[in-house]
């Protein structure tokens, strides 16, 4: 009779410990550490996590320089055929950056990846023609996109990390899962991993960074008026774009926002607007580089909806705010990847 | 000694009691049989029956079950039929009201018709279940006080699922169904609406949350502390005090200056229960048809203070003009 009482109470207990651990399994290990970013009381901290930060560091180390090549000689233009994008350098700088690339994108399948090595020149190779609007890219990002990359500025490296197709890219998602007449669940209620694995719409990248969406969807005035205002669906989109970008920066919404008054600016940290501009940014680069690919592409590099891969927050961030922890890659290639001289 | 457990520790075990024998007892007679339920009576009376159904109470049944299936069929083809799936995925599983740009007609079933059907059916579901309340209540000769508080978690539910989509003119305004999907919801909606916490009415209505916790675990902790000098017959000693409502009183006065007594602490905790969701209903009600922003009605109305910002204030770039 006891051993059997024994016997209860000793699965009561492991049941009891199996629970707990269930209910705490989805939780991050501690111990986080707060540091207060706003007025007292206000709420406004970053949470990090020590255990997380060596990993993070060792995911954003730096590769090496390539050597510096002589700027004077014949330019790659005169040098070599068919040079688009980067005739403009020296054959040294040209060399060099082309084994920069090499390094940062295809450091396994070497030139091949790109170049038919029985003739450089050769265009027939689809990855060839995408390298070369991506440079193309990335001058544009470099340049014209300051307010958002600074003097920091972008290389081949920032997105792809060594890898021919960079970890954190996006296709269009389809709405409907259900067929028939079952209730269309409008792309939400699953769990969404762009939008933190919460039911919130899976895909806010199609509307809100393939094109200029409505990002916005806070009340202007205080009362309401006749104008209607965002609907509720339209906010979760928004909602859901937001924990994309908490999850690809790695930081909480008070990195960007006082989350008293979400959509006031005039309480917000200056991080909003540099936020701000990196939206415009993307929508900007997927419109006009990334999506118009799509022919460019074989069948196997395009998303279930038969759309070119695009980028998002985390296509460069890789959860942390400043990508590769604010080291300036382009510094050491500012020739070869900032605007050509005109 | 049995009372000052924390847990209930008496099961009074006689013949099964089948209750007064009203006189009207309609077309539906009472269940005859009862029985005893051990873990049943770990958590309240463990003698289950008789059970008395009714008209209302079978419609109510039938039309919950309809609500139920709707829910629950259309989540399971949302993950194509898979019912390891369907598990998996439980919480997030939803089903969601109409788009916006169906306003107040009947959609395709697909797209939210199911939702509008589910909801008919759960209201009238809860509808008859309440009705069933009150005629049973008044069949007992009692009071209709549970009916009525019932009433007032109806109301909340029917600001939120019809009467304020109503009001938008949307029912994509509702709250759909489903465990995160709702939660999602009710974030997204204090977003769109400027932080619900500046709504005072939704204050009130935690308040009244906070307070009804407050008041259930003093009272209860109050009864059971005096239960070895009779505390339990409360509603004896509404008039009738002795010394265990004597010296509940007494400790109330000690600790805290101030007592209630044994009738206005069951008012106190009915109200408080009640203005819960009257109250929180009201802030719902008045978000998007009359206030768009709470934040900016807190500051217009001096409620939400100003903090000094650590950094130069940002402007919006939308406005400088100068950014793309």
């Amino acid at each position: 009779m006891s051993s059997l009482r024994f016997h209860a109470r000793k699965k009561a207990l492991l049941l009891g410990a199996l629970l707990a651990a269930g209910l705490v399994a989805g939780c991050e290990f501690p111990p986080q550490e707060s540091a207060q970013s706003g007025y007292r009381g206000t709420g406004m901290s970053q949470i990090t996590n020590k255990a997380k930060a060596e990993a993070i560091a060792f995911a954003n180390s730096i590769p090496e320089v390539q050597p510096e090549a002589d700027d004077t000689g014949p330019k790659a233009s005169e040098v070599y055929q068919n040079v688009k994008v980067l005739g403009h350098l020296s054959e040294g700088q040209f060399l060099r950056v082309m084994s920069a690339m090499t390094e940062w994108v295809a450091p396994e399948q070497g030139c091949a990846y790109c170049h038919n090595v029985e003739n450089m020149a050769d265009d027939s190779m689809y990855t060839k023609i995408v390298s070369r609007r991506m440079i193309e890219m990335t001058r544009t990002i470099n340049t014209t996109w300051k307010p958002h990359v600074a003097e920091t500025g972008v290389t081949c490296y920032t997105c792809h990390r060594g890898q021919p197709v960079p970890a954190n890219i996006w296709f269009s998602q389809k709405d409907h899962i259900a067929a028939g007449s079952a209730a269309d669940n409008k792309g939400h209620n699953t769990p969404a991993p762009n939008a933190s694995y919460s039911s919130l719409p899976r895909d806010a990248f199609t509307p809100l960074f393939a094109s200029a969406g409505q990002i916005r969807v806070i009340g202007k005035d205080a009362l309401s008026t006749d104008a209607p205002g965002e609907s509720i669906a339209t906010t979760e989109r928004t909602y859901s774009l937001m924990m994309h970008m908490s999850t690809g920066l790695g930081v909480n919404c008070t990195f960007c926002h006082n989350t008293r008054a979400f959509a006031e600016w005039d309480q917000s940290p200056p991080q909003r607007v540099t936020a701000w501009h990196g939206i415009r940014m993307v929508q900007g680069l997927n419109a006009t580089y990334l999506e118009p690919l799509k022919s460019t592409y074989p069948a196997t590099r395009l998303g279930p909806e038969g759309d070119a891969p695009k980028a998002n927050c985390a296509t460069c961030h890789q959860g942390v705010s400043k990508p590769l922890g604010g080291v300036s890659m382009l510094k050491d290639y500012i020739k070869e990847l900032s605007a050509p001289p005109r | 000694m049995d009372y000052q457990n924390i847990f209930t520790r008496v099961q009074v075990r006689g013949p099964a009691y089948a209750g007064v024998a009203p006189t009207d007892v309609g077309a539906f007679p009472r269940s005859k049989d009862s029985l005893f339920f051990y873990w049943a009576g770990k958590l309240g009376d463990a003698q289950i029956g008789p059970i008395y159904l009714g008209y209302t109470g079978i419609a109510s049944l039938v039309c919950g079950i309809i609500a139920f299936e709707i829910i629950g069929l259309n989540m399971l083809a949302s993950v194509n039929w898979d019912f390891v799936q369907f598990i998996r995925q439980l919480f997030w599983l939803g089903l969601e009201p109409p788009a916006p740009k169906y306003g107040l007609s009947i959609p395709p079933l697909a797209e939210g018709g199911w939702w509008l059907m589910a909801g008919m059916f759960l209201t009238a579901s809860i509808m008859l279940w309440w009705l069933r309340m009150y005629r049973r209540a008044r069949q007992l000769g009692m009071g209709t006080h549970v009916a009525w508080a019932f009433a007032a978690a109806i109301w909340l539910y029917l600001v939120l699922g019809f009467i304020r989509p109503i009001l938008m003119g949307s029912w994509s305004e509702a709250v759909p169904f489903g465990i995160f999907p709702h939660l999602d919801w009710t974030a997204a909606f204090s977003i769109r609406y400027g932080n619900l916490f500046y709504n005072p009415f939704h204050a009130l209505s935690i308040v009244f949350l906070y307070g009804s916790v407050l008041l259930f675990a003093m009272h209860a902790a109050t009864i059971l502390a005096v239960g070895r000098y009779g505390g339990e017959r409360e509603i004896e000693q509404i008039v009738d005090r002795g010394t265990a409502s004597e010296r509940a009183a007494l400790f109330w006065r000690w600790t805290m200056g101030f007592n209630a007594t044994m009738e206005s602490i069951h008012r106190w905790a009915w109200w408080f229960a009640v203005l819960c969701p009257l109250t929180g209903g009201i802030g719902i009600l008045l978000t998007g048809t009359v206030v768009d922003n709470w934040y900016l009605w807190a500051v217009n109305h001096g409620v939400a203070p100003a903090y000094p910002m650590p950094v130069p204030a940002v402007l919006d770039p939308a406005m400088t003009g100068g950014a793309r």
